[in-house]
């Protein structure tokens, strides 16, 4: 593939994407683990929210 | 299940953790395709051949970028109108996917039209050829951060949701003027093409090009729900570990 005298502009448009689209999965993975590790650590303090109480036939 | 049952929290966890791996896994195949395309594609019969790559980001991302504000106007009005949780959660998971893609849009435009319109000096903002269409997407990206900016100034959610909401009703005048700033004034203001797909008369690229640049939207368009399913589930999840929070703090001892 010839990108000729534009390749500078071609690379850097795809760098750009793929380092922004990196950045995303990277964002939405590192908030995930982090929201389900302190959702963990309340639940095993006993905290458990009223629906699940209700679920758990524990009012 | 019913497209309405997902307007519950609870459910819409349950159906991201079922969807979210077809997603990431659909959405990689469509990225190889579009891979393959740019790969053996044949542009050498084409005028400005080498900055026609840059389309095949380019485009998509501005049709997204343009499509995230709109959805985001829409989950504001359920947020105004009905007040629902989840319309917040979907505007507040949706402004930073937006504002990814809208500025991979910008960084593209002002790469392409570099190369092809030329003009500017050497300096970052000398080396931009700010025309309309380029202007209005920056003022996209810029009405993005300050909606995550306020959704993070305001402590309390349903403000924030309400404020975030009216900002994003106020700020959809910007995409008909995205869309139009090619066609008002035309050759003034302007250096950007007008629309090459969607015109009357059928689109006006050839067809290789064209299925290059469908496949390339349609892996762009599942990178975009993707994320956003993901961004949203985690978004609910910050909303309990607030809730236990508020709750942990109440059930303390003073």
């Amino acid at each position: 593939m010839n990108l000729g005298e534009h390749a500078g502009f071609i690379i850097g448009s795809y760098a750009v994407a793929v380092v922004v689209v990196i950045l995303l999965f990277a964002w939405v993975a590192l908030d995930f683990h982090a929201q389900r590790r302190i959702l963990a650590d309340l639940e095993g303090r006993g905290l458990t929210r009223r629906s699940q109480r209700t679920e758990e036939g524990n009012p | 299940m019913a497209l309405i049952d997902l307007a519950n929290p609870s459910r819409f966890l349950a159906f991201a953790g079922r969807v979210l791996p077809w997603l990431y896994g659909v959405t990689a195949v469509a990225f190889a395709l579009t891979c393959y395309r740019l790969f053996t594609i044949s542009l050498a019969p084409y005028e400005q051949r080498q900055t026609i790559e840059i389309m095949f980001i380019h485009v998509p991302t501005a049709w997204l970028g343009m499509f995230g504000w709109a959805a985001m106007s829409v989950a504001a009005l359920g947020t105004l109108v009905w007040r629902h949780p989840l319309a917040d959660v979907a505007a507040k998971a949706t402004a930073p996917v937006g504002a990814a893609f809208t500025f991979v849009c910008f960084v593209t435009g002002w790469l392409w039209g570099r190369a092809s319109w030329a003009g500017g000096g050497n300096l970052p903002l000398e080396y931009m050829v700010l025309d309309a269409r380029l202007s209005s997407v920056l003022m996209l990206l810029i009405q993005y951060l300050v909606v995550i900016a306020l959704v993070r100034t305001i402590e309390d959610p349903a403000r924030a949701a309400r404020a975030a909401a009216i900002l994003t009703l106020a700020g959809a005048v910007i995409l008909p003027i995205i869309k139009f700033s090619v066609e008002w004034r035309e050759g003034q203001y302007t250096l950007h093409q007008t629309s090459s797909v969607f015109v009357s008369g059928g689109p006006k690229l050839d067809t290789p090009i064209l299925v290059t640049l469908l496949i390339s939207t349609v892996a762009f368009t599942l990178l975009f729900v993707t994320l956003q399913v993901a961004a949203m589930r985690n978004e609910i999840l910050r909303r309990r570990v607030r809730s236990l929070r508020l709750m942990y703090a109440d059930e303390r001892p003073a």
